[in-house]
């Protein structure tokens, strides 16, 4: 098995390099900057780091009111808090005066664990890709991470950086290379394509190892970028398999699987079948009894592309 | 510039603001009208900007937390003259810069988008902690109103002024009384405002809002205070300078129509004649 950290934990450690690099950068955090990893970035420079308190409406405020005088600031909580809490904050005071905030999620999808439903947010992914402005990310690995920190912080304008609470195997080295409105195609194959994000990325490359042995070529995608969503590798890949599987640890209403049906049904109608939560609340478990419930893990995704190749091929 | 001279600018807002909304046939004249003293004392005595450099990086911000009041803040740009004052009779209007509520992308001198009550004050603080961050000595002022009281945004970013001791947030309160569906008192009381903002730790001052002369030291008060941000409470009247829509929570959001505008542009001229 490969060494595993949890995206919160990379992006822990990219916000130091980011607080060396650019003194402008600024992080703000909702009393839980040690879940979210801030905590670190408080320590070393803690004139540039404000804790708002629980009190992510403000938060998200005070951020906008960074960002309009200058400042690059890295607002973080809990998914479900500033999606769900501060919605409107991040939809009026950040994205349509197209301010520079970072909001950077962590503990997002059902593997918050034992916390709940409650704590498990499903649907975060489909509420800041409509709004018009927001660049929605979501990181596989730790490198990913950095990677996408680094460069949401280089862009200038809004962005949704959605993160996890579990450790996720490390699938990329230094030579892996992020770019904001670009998919990753990490396996080239002919049958069937498995486009995904965030923990699912792992098993999408598990399954592919698993499904050649029965003679199915899979194409792996990583789409970390929701948006801008990489249309152009999307329907290349798709006219060359045929046939797409979308993996999130999202709600299937809305997510990834929507953003790549809406692009495909459009301009290359394709048999699909999407992994995901089945329009259902999360509960409180262990995270890898939840993923398996839920029907989030290899098993699910090799089923999921054995439908969909009776569709292409029905 | 003298008192006398920010009263005359007052009712020129006034009309400004009657004047474009009868163009438009749509917008808030009441929380308007009661702020135009606050902004005549802002725009043309307190606030170090320049209309030349709307960006300036050491210039005083202004957050109009209460969005709605819109053209009084596009009639005190207009005057200060960030942009001609023709621009105000596109108020409203498809493909123009003046929005219903104000949009910093749009309108030059407009410092915060808003209009979506209640998140005023958290971006001033924000502003605030940069310019503290920075070493700039430039100040933020927003102004509230007293139906967005109701809202908890207000009171999480008033913790985190006191929090931050953010001497370089001035808020002003229009304190006119009434909002949509009646007065303040009977939709959601607030009261008592002052003590609640000195609970939070704040330096409260209250005025009349409609004197320029207490408005002006009140001003002057709120640069002195270090350590903590300063709310000015302005007792003020919604509609103000209009008799018809005075002390009327009808004309919170209803445009004059052409007679309306003719009758209340008639009263504001009459009154500018008594300021000499």
């Amino acid at each position: 098995m490969a060494d595993k950290v949890a995206t919160r934990d990379a992006y822990g450690n990219a916000l130091l390099i980011l607080g060396a690099e650019n003194p402008n950068v600024v992080v703000l955090d909702a009393d839980l900057s040690k879940s979210t990893k801030t905590a670190d970035f408080g320590k070393k420079y803690p004139e540039r780091f404000f804790n708002m308190g629980i009190a992510e409406a403000n938060l998200i405020g005070t951020a906008a009111g960074l960002a309009a005088a200058g400042k690059i600031p890295f607002a973080s909580t809990f998914a479900i808090f500033a999606v769900g809490r501060a919605f409107e904050q991040i939809r009026n005071s950040v994205a349509y005066p197209k301010l520079n905030v970072k909001i950077a999620a962590t503990h997002s999808g059902i593997t918050v664990g034992e916390d709940g439903g409650s704590h498990q947010a499903i649907e975060d992914v489909a509420i800041m890709r409509a709004v018009p402005n927001m660049v929605v990310l979501v990181p596989a690995d730790g490198e990913e991470t950095r990677q996408v920190i680094l460069a949401a912080a280089k862009y200038i304008g809004p962005v949704y950086i959605r993160m996890g609470r579990l450790a996720v195997p490390l699938l990329f080295g230094e030579d892996y290379h992020f770019e904001i409105g670009k998919a990753n195609v990490l396996k080239e194959g002919t049958d069937v394509a498995i486009m995904a994000n965030g923990l699912m990325v792992s098993m999408a490359l598990e399954a592919a190892v698993e499904l050649a042995l029965e003679g199915i070529s899979v194409s792996v995608v990583n789409v970390a970028s929701v948006k801008p969503l990489d249309e152009e590798t999307i329907v290349r890949v798709a006219k060359q398999t045929k046939a797409v599987v979308t993996a999130e640890e999202h709600n299937i209403i809305g997510g990834l699987g929507s953003a790549i049906a809406e692009v495909l049904g459009e301009k290359l109608p394709t048999p699909m079948v999407r992994v995901g939560l089945k329009d259902t609340f999360g509960e409180s478990g262990r995270p890898q009894e939840l993923l398996e419930k839920y029907g989030l893990t290899k098993a699910a995704l090799i089923e999921a592309v054995h439908e969909v190749l009776v569709k292409k091929l029905g | 510039m003298t008192n006398i001279a920010l009263k005359r600018i007052a009712n020129t807002l006034r009309q400004d603001i009657i004047s474009m909304l009868v163009t438009s046939k749509s917008g808030h004249p009441g929380g308007s009208l009661s702020a135009a003293e606050i902004l005549a004392t802002l725009f043309f005595r307190e606030m170090r900007i320049n209309p030349e450099d709307p960006r300036w990086a050491d210039r005083d911000r202004f957050v109009l937390s209460k969005g709605h009041a819109a053209p009084v803040l596009y009639a005190a740009l207009a005057e200060k003259g960030y942009f001609p004052k023709e621009e105000l009779q596109g108020l409203r209007q498809t493909g123009r810069m003046l929005q219903g509520h104000p949009d910093m992308k749009k309108t030059p001198g407009v410092d915060m988008s808003t209009g979506s009550l209640g998140q005023g004050l958290s971006a001033a603080n924000g502003m605030a902690l940069a310019g503290k961050l920075d070493g700039k000595d430039y100040r933020v002022f927003a102004l509230l109103g007293d139906g967005e009281m109701a809202e908890g945004q207000i009171w999480e970013a008033a913790m985190a002024s006191a929090h931050y001791n953010l001497d370089n947030v001035t808020a002003v309160l229009d304190f006119n009384g009434l909002q949509i569906d009646g007065t303040t008192d009977s939709v959601m009381c607030s009261n008592p405002l002052a003590e609640k903002w000195r609970a939070f730790c704040w330096h409260v001052i209250e005025v009349d809002g409609h004197d320029v002369d207490a408005l002006v030291e009140a001003f002057a008060e709120a640069k002195q205070v270090k350590g903590k941000p300063t709310i000015i409470i302005a007792k003020t009247v919604k509609g103000k300078g209009v008799s018809f829509m005075e002390d009327q929570a009808g004309w919170h959001g209803n445009a004059p129509s052409v007679e309306q505008g003719e009758q209340a542009l008639k009263e504001l001229r009459e009154e500018a004649l008594t300021l000499g």
